[in-house]
């Protein structure tokens, strides 16, 4: 447990001493998310229409691209291969790594939630609850896209790989958050479709460190 | 267990798999071309649907063999992930582009169904539908992850990870679907019923049995070809090693 935790922390500081590397998917979902209003029209009943789904999606894709580099690099150095040779279980450590940086990403991907969805003429007094439905389901994209990361890292090019092999994995996710968001933007009840949001992260916690974890042995050796 | 030790050995697999392969290709070939043809020509017109009811014999028959292949791809992969079996490798590998066609054309003819039928080509509040459409998806993953591998042993191990993870996707998701769609009020776009007749369900299971012979046969040529292709490989390092 300490020695995850120490990779958890080991992480989180290179997460936020790379040179803002951390912050780049965060770039990207503004700017997703702005381009709506040029796809859909700028008026504001169109943007209340599709707006949740949007921004549900551009969370979804702003997940995956941290992904390419969550296990990559470490197989490249050789930190992998140190970790499996210090006997810590790769469970944990693709739970520590998986965890840092949703902190260091997923975090910062919730925190600009609430402004976008103002932007694209939400209410504002849902901001609260945009913040929370966005936390869990970028917890429930991290996770799932854990494995595809781990299944990836060893290839080069991997990257829209992922992609291909993570997006099946999203859409319960998909269909809970932005139902979330939905009733959020009409008013409706959202408790029930918050919580099988959740249900989808605590299920992602739960499960996918276990494939990352096989995936990752499979590369190392 | 004694069937899996016996192919242990590729060269026992290719001494005894050589006829199998061709004979089951050729009896898919020919259980289908009679399927159908009793299926387009014999059988008379449903009362409701009239001739588009005959889309079934070439749509039904292949939304179960897509079942079925990825049902034989868990299998082998679990085989291989726990045994590692080389050839359920080559097994599992071998039937993912069959299954993928057969996904693609039920996906195909059941829209060009329901435009016909239904007035519409896709519904996205049927589970079964959206269902098939990620098993598609996770079929070409799962193809894109043998090739992207730079070594047959790591990407047989990748894959088989993906092709598990799959099967325990694919019913969350279908509940998922059932979800959203009763929270969108959709009435249900397919009713099954059970008055098909006698002279409906001969000329499917006759093509059912055919794509599952021409599945089979189908699964053993490419899994011969595989074999052939890493003996060929191997015999061309020892040329180099040699040189």
């Amino acid at each position: 447990m300490s020695a995850s935790f120490s990779v958890f922390v080991r992480e989180l500081k290179l997460a936020w001493s790379g040179g803002g590397g951390a912050a780049l998917p965060v770039g990207f979902f503004a700017a997703s998310a702005s381009m709506t209003p040029f796809a859909v029209g700028a008026e504001t009943e169109a943007l209340q229409t599709a707006g949740p789904g949007v921004m549900w999606i551009a969370l979804a894709l702003s997940s995956l691209l941290p992904m390419e580099r969550l296990f990559q690099a470490d197989l490249e150095d050789g930190t992998l291969d140190a970790y499996a040779g210090s006997g810590v279980g790769m469970e944990g450590i693709a739970l520590a790594k998986t965890l840092a940086h949703w902190i260091a990403t997923g975090i910062p991907l919730a925190i600009l939630s609430p402004v976008l969805w103002i932007m694209l003429q939400g209410a504002p007094e849902q901001s609260g609850l945009i913040f929370l439905a966005s936390l869990v389901g970028s917890l429930a994209f991290f996770f799932f896209g854990s494995i595809g990361a781990a299944l990836a890292a060893g290839m080069r090019r991997g990257g829209l790989l992922i992609a291909l092999v993570t997006l099946p994995l999203y859409v319960p996710t998909m269909i809970f958050g932005a139902a979330t968001l939905d009733a959020a933007a009409n008013g409706a009840d959202w408790a029930g479709a918050l919580m099988l949001t959740a249900s989808a992260s605590l299920f992602g916690i739960a499960t996918a460190p276990f494939g990352a974890a096989m995936a990752l042995r499979t590369a190392i050796d | 267990m004694a069937v899996m030790s016996f192919f242990h050995n590729p060269h026992r697999f290719m001494a005894g798999s050589k006829w199998p392969a061709w004979g089951f290709t050729l009896l898919g070939v020919v259980l289908i071309v009679v399927g159908f043809g009793i299926g387009f020509f014999r059988t008379p017109e449903d009362f409701q649907q009239d001739e588009r009811a005959r889309m079934m014999f070439v749509h039904v028959p292949a939304m179960w063999l897509c079942m079925f292949s990825y049902a034989f791809m868990v299998g082998a992969s679990f085989i291989s992930f726990v045994w590692r079996h080389a050839l359920a490798d080559v097994a599992a590998k071998s039937a993912a582009p069959i299954g993928a066609v057969f996904t693609a054309i039920g996906l195909m003819t059941g829209s060009i169904w329901g435009y016909t039928t239904w007035g519409t080509w896709w519904e996205w509040g049927d589970a079964r539908l959206v269902s098939v459409l990620i098993l598609f998806f996770i079929f070409l993953g799962y193809i894109a992850v043998w090739q992207a591998m730079e070594t047959p042993q790591k990407a047989a191990r990748a894959a088989a990870i993906l092709c598990l993870v799959g099967a325990v996707n694919i019913p969350i998701i279908h509940f998922s679907v059932e979800w959203f769609a009763s929270l969108h009020q959709q009435s249900t776009f397919m009713t099954t019923d059970n008055k098909t007749t006698a002279e409906f369900k001969i000329p499917m299971y006759l093509a059912a049995l055919g794509y599952l012979a021409l599945f089979g046969g189908v699964t053993l040529l490419n899994m011969r070809a595989e074999i052939m292709k890493t003996r060929a490989d191997i015999l061309l390092q020892r040329r180099q090693a040699a040189d």
